[in-house]
């Protein structure tokens, strides 16, 4: 804090003497954080709290207010983003329909419309089941699969055509059989559906079932990611996240991430978007983030500047080839 | 009897006087927000989320909650006074609010709708006080095809009321189906009727429609008749009040009624919006004189402003014990949680005693609280109407635009606004009920998905909607009142026939 | 309503509006029919296809603003029921343009300039006010709202070139 202001004086008496102020812009006015989701998923969950925290340490001058905008399956969103040209008074946070939206509906926008700032955290999945299901481990659930005929089990997931539906299709290629896969609107949905018995199995992210889990409601069978998760603090009475098995270990070859990142509009100036760049960096810092980060078993990889356009343009070029696969490309 | 004991800690803490004042403070700006459509509880939350980080997470979430109690007393405001609905659970208390309003009786009708939304309130935490783990398991019970058998009885107790001609109501129903299904289908992920435009992306919504329909259509309706609102003569004093609390004794029924469908509504999570539809129609099948009913019958008020209100505050229960927010204000407060390292779920009721018991008993003093402060301010807001209609007809369309441009921050909203009013003023006179087409905008997407989530689930087989106590129960309820009327028209004609053949005709 | 008047002035016959209105919700039905065959209409094995219900809704919209249609139509010479006597419509006219005018004007000078202008129009020209109590409320209603979401509720609603010289 003390910091920052002392920069921000820096800042201010510099321009006394040089006309270009590189890196004193700050947002003038409230900043939009738009979400292409509804409330209560992941991505919305993630975006109120980094509201509420940068509030509470004062980390910006100006508010930080999260407006929802999930028409469309977030198309509303982006292409409110990619509209507002030139404008740093607003960002987006991510998630998969980043990429699979466009690609299964074939409204017009891109990641390229719009300029990266960092990412965040990339988000995990898990394979959940009922806790009072006769399955313990991921190998007993794909053998109950496999032995079972088409369209027996069935998998509640978030949207269609999106991140849920791609790994149901990765586990149906495991499985040899069909799964069935029903659409719901969000992630808390989802797990509740499970928790009242209403489906088979969830690919939740963990913070959307944290709580059921360790209400002893739910059951994790394996994590959709090529090592177990670093957190090791007991969750429940016997188990953490670090004692999750990867599903690759079961035999699913499923592995994915989510990305949870930062973009704005297109054509903003460099040290607009190198203030957004520090202000994540100033937050990753705070004990709350670390927090939310255990809380969610949030992969804690951190990006900016090119390395982060490079990863997205390979992230998109794998969703481009899942959802090919699928047959979840727009004709 | 432990709750009890966990009641009185928890009036303890939540009864302290600065405490009591946070929860004027929310209360207040809980009912600006109510009577501004365009500012919903979310908004509320969120200024003054930063605020309540300095204070224990109790008072905290006493004055965050007490903001949305304000904007449940506050949506009906505008419902009664000017045919504009603040929130979309005062829809249906338009119906019978604001003919009540303009036969100069705004005080009776508001007084009515504020103590049917206490009582709604009130039995609703007696609900959670003393059934919550009872509730939170039954809420389980609810997957796919029972919302849909929800949806359909909500739906079921609704039809069948209109007087207006047949083929018009049944064109206007259809419409708001129309209207609900632009945009993209949840279930296959495809986009519908959308034709390319990108501002068609998110469909049609719900509160757009609604403040043309009703807010402008109304305001050009009224142009017609001079310029000038009806029932300018509004009673204001403090005795219609009284008055009205003693006329409101004998509709005991009728809040018994709607308390349960709000209660059972929040819970599953059906929302504040289809309860207060549905305990309308009920309320009117239940009635004597069913005829009243649309011009200005106080139960048409105290019906669904009761079961909105009982739906609004059971749906704090999943939110605490499932974690899952039944509304966009719910998802505030459940980040507030977060920060506070608070995590809504099973377990909330075992590891924050303090905390859940503090906030369930503000929930009885933020109501009645709330009360009192709402019930002042009756004249007040009745008073409004004697503010010349040049003055007050352009600021109303002013709030109407500024309505319909927060809901998605889109222009292209106004001009729907505009568009809907005039639909609005043209239906009125043409007589196409207004009614159903709001319905089926409301319910149409929603029992859409829960119908082909429950064809997904069965692959198919439509047995899935009996085959099980509830939803075969559900069922079996909507099949029933869809049957009711024309089994009551059936009989009046077959009377009629026999009086003809009596008569020699 | 309207035709419980009781000195009948020149007036819009109903029949006019009435087959309008049903032939309008007659194409909307249309729309959605063929928007339905495209995404699909059938039910498939594991239940309907996006197109089924929207399929279902269009033909019955259809039909029945059909029949509306019709009826208007067939009864055309004999229909003298009044839709609204020509000195209602001036005055619903007197309403409706300025609305029009208005929402046309938000997406070039955001919402609160047009508000203003709104207001002060219709005090001036139907009101009983003077200049100033009219500047005042004019002037006075769209700060106190952009007060109220701007500032305070932090909602920003539609600006134009005057907010935007004024550096908001």
């Amino acid at each position: 804090m003390k910091l920052t202001k002392i920069a921000v004086a820096l800042g201010t008496s510099l321009a006394f003497f040089a006309v270009s102020a590189a890196h004193a812009w700050e947002p003038t006015k409230p900043v939009e954080f738009v979400v292409p989701a509804g409330t209560g998923g992941g991505a919305d969950q993630m975006a109120r709290f980094l509201q509420g925290v940068i509030a509470k340490h004062n980390l910006m001058k100006q508010p930080l207010v999260v407006v929802n905008k999930s028409g469309g399956a977030g198309a509303e969103g982006f292409l409110q983003v990619k509209g507002a040209k030139g404008d740093p008074h607003r960002i987006i946070i991510t998630l998969s329909n980043l990429f699979t939206t466009p690609l299964a509906t074939a409204v017009p926008f891109n990641w390229r419309d719009l300029t990266p700032v960092s990412m965040l955290a990339l988000d995990e999945f898990v394979l959940w089941v009922n806790a009072d299901s006769p399955y313990k481990t991921a190998k007993e659930y794909l053998a109950a699969i496999k032995a079972a005929p088409d369209n027996k089990f069935k998998m509640a997931g978030t949207g269609s055509k999106q991140e849920d539906q791609i790994i149901t299709v990765m586990m149906q290629k495991a499985a040899g059989k069909k799964i069935t896969y029903i659409p719901f609107k969000g992630g808390g949905d989802v797990a509740v559906q499970l928790v009242g018995k209403h489906v088979d199995s969830t690919v939740n992210n963990p913070i959307e079932a944290e709580a059921h889990w360790r209400g002893g409601k739910l059951r994790p069978l394996c994590v959709m990611d090529a090592k177990p998760l670093p957190y090791t603090a007991k969750v429940t009475d016997k188990q953490s996240w670090a004692d999750i098995p990867t599903c690759k270990s079961a035999g699913i070859d499923a592995e994915y991430v989510m990305l949870r990142g930062i973009f704005m509009g297109p054509d903003v100036a460099p040290d607009q978007v190198s203030y957004y760049v520090d202000l994540f960096k100033k937050v990753r810092e705070l004990p709350e983030w670390k927090e939310f980060m255990a809380k969610g078993a949030f992969n804690q990889s951190f990006m900016s500047g090119k390395e982060y356009t490079d990863w997205v343009a390979k992230n998109e070029a794998l969703h481009i080839g899942l959802m090919k696969d699928a047959g979840f490309i727009a004709k | 009897m432990d709750e009890i004991n966990s009641l009185m800690h928890g009036f303890s803490v939540a009864l302290t006087l600065p405490n009591v004042g946070f929860m004027l403070v929310g209360l207040l700006l809980g009912v600006l927000i109510g009577v501004l459509p365009g500012l919903g509880g979310a908004n509320g939350v969120a200024i003054l989320l930063p605020l309540t980080f300095s204070m224990n997470p109790t008072s905290a979430i006493i004055m965050l909650s007490c903001i949305y109690w304000g904007a449940l007393f506050g949506g009906a405001i505008t419902s009664i006074l000017f045919n504009i609905p603040g929130e979309p659970w005062s829809v249906a208390t338009t119906f019978d609010g604001f003919p009540l309003a303009q036969q100069g009786r705004a005080a009776e009708a508001l007084t009515a709708a504020f103590t049917s939304s206490f009582v709604g309130a009130l039995f609703a935490v007696l609900a959670i006080t003393f059934l919550a783990p009872l509730l939170a398991k039954f809420a389980l019970e609810f997957g796919p095809p029972e919302f849909f058998a929800v949806q359909m009885l909500t739906f079921c107790s609704f039809i069948g009321m209109s007087k207006e001609p047949p083929m018009k109501t049944l064109a206007a129903m259809m419409f708001g189906f129309a209207l609900a299904a632009v945009g993209m289908d949840t279930v296959t992920g495809q986009l519908r009727m959308t034709f390319g435009f990108t501002e068609m992306l998110k469909g049609f919504d719900f509160l757009i429609a609604v403040i043309g329909l009703f807010g402008i259509g109304e305001i050009l309706t009224t142009m017609e008749e001079g310029l000038a609102f009806k029932g300018k003569s509004a009673k204001i004093n403090f005795r219609v009040v009284l008055h009205t609390w003693k006329e409101l004794l004998q509709y005991w029924r009728t809040f018994i009624r709607s308390v349960l469908i709000g209660c059972w509504m929040g819970i599953t999570p059906g929302g504040a919006t289809p309860a207060s539809f549905m305990s309308y129609g009920m309320a009117r099948r239940a009635a004597k004189d069913k005829e009243s009913f649309g011009r200005g019958n106080i139960e048409g008020v105290v019906a669904p402003e009761t079961a909105a209100h009982a739906a609004g505050t059971a749906a704090l229960l999943p939110m605490l014990t499932l974690g899952i927010p039944g509304s966009p204000t719910a998802a505030v407060l459940l980040g507030g949680l977060l920060i506070w390292g608070l995590q809504p779920g099973p377990l909330l009721f075992v590891e924050q005693k303090d905390f859940v018991w503090g906030l369930i008993a503000s929930m009885y003093l933020g109501n009645i609280v709330g009360l009192i402060v709402v019930l002042t301010t009756v004249p007040w807001w009745a008073a409004i109407l004697r503010i010349p209609f040049p003055v007050i007809a352009p600021v109303i369309i002013f709030i109407c635009a500024i309505g319909a441009y927060t809901v998605h921050s889109s222009i292209f909203d106004v001009v729907m606004m505009l568009v809907f009013g005039v639909f609005g003023y043209l239906f009125k006179k043409l007589r196409y009920p207004l009614a159903p087409l709001v319905l089926a905008l409301v319910l149409g997407d929603m029992a859409e998905s829960s119908f082909r989530q429950s064809m997904l689930l069965s692959q198919g087989e439509v047995s899935i909607f009996y085959s099980n106590w509830l939803v075969g129960s559900l069922m079996a309820l909507s099949i029933f009142l869809l049957l009711l009327p024309a089994w009551g028209a059936l009989k009046s004609m077959l009377r009629r026939r026999e009086a003809n053949a009596y008569l020699g005709r | 309503m309207s035709t419980e008047s009781e000195t009948p002035g020149p007036a819009l016959r109903r029949r006019g509006p009435e087959a309008g209105v049903a032939l309008l919700l007659l194409v909307i039905g249309l729309i959605v029919i063929v928007d339905s065959l495209r995404v699909g209409i059938e039910w498939a094995d594991d239940g309907p296809r996006a197109g089924y219900f929207p399929f279902f809704i269009g033909c019955l919209l259809s039909l029945s603003s059909g029949w509306t249609l019709v009826r208007a139509l067939l009864s055309w010479r004999e229909e003298t029921a009044i839709f609204s006597e020509y000195s209602q419509l001036r005055d619903v006219a007197a309403m409706a343009i300025p609305l029009t005018v208005f929402v046309a004007a938000v997406p070039f000078l955001g919402l609160y300039v047009p508000g203003a202008l709104l207001i002060g129009y219709f005090m001036r020209r139907h009101g009983t006010g003077g200049w100033l109590a009219t500047l005042a409320v004019a002037i006075g209603t769209p700060i106190v709202f952009f007060l109220i979401f701007e500032r305070w509720f932090l909602v920003p609603l539609a600006k134009g070139p005057l907010e935007a010289w004024l550096g908001f």
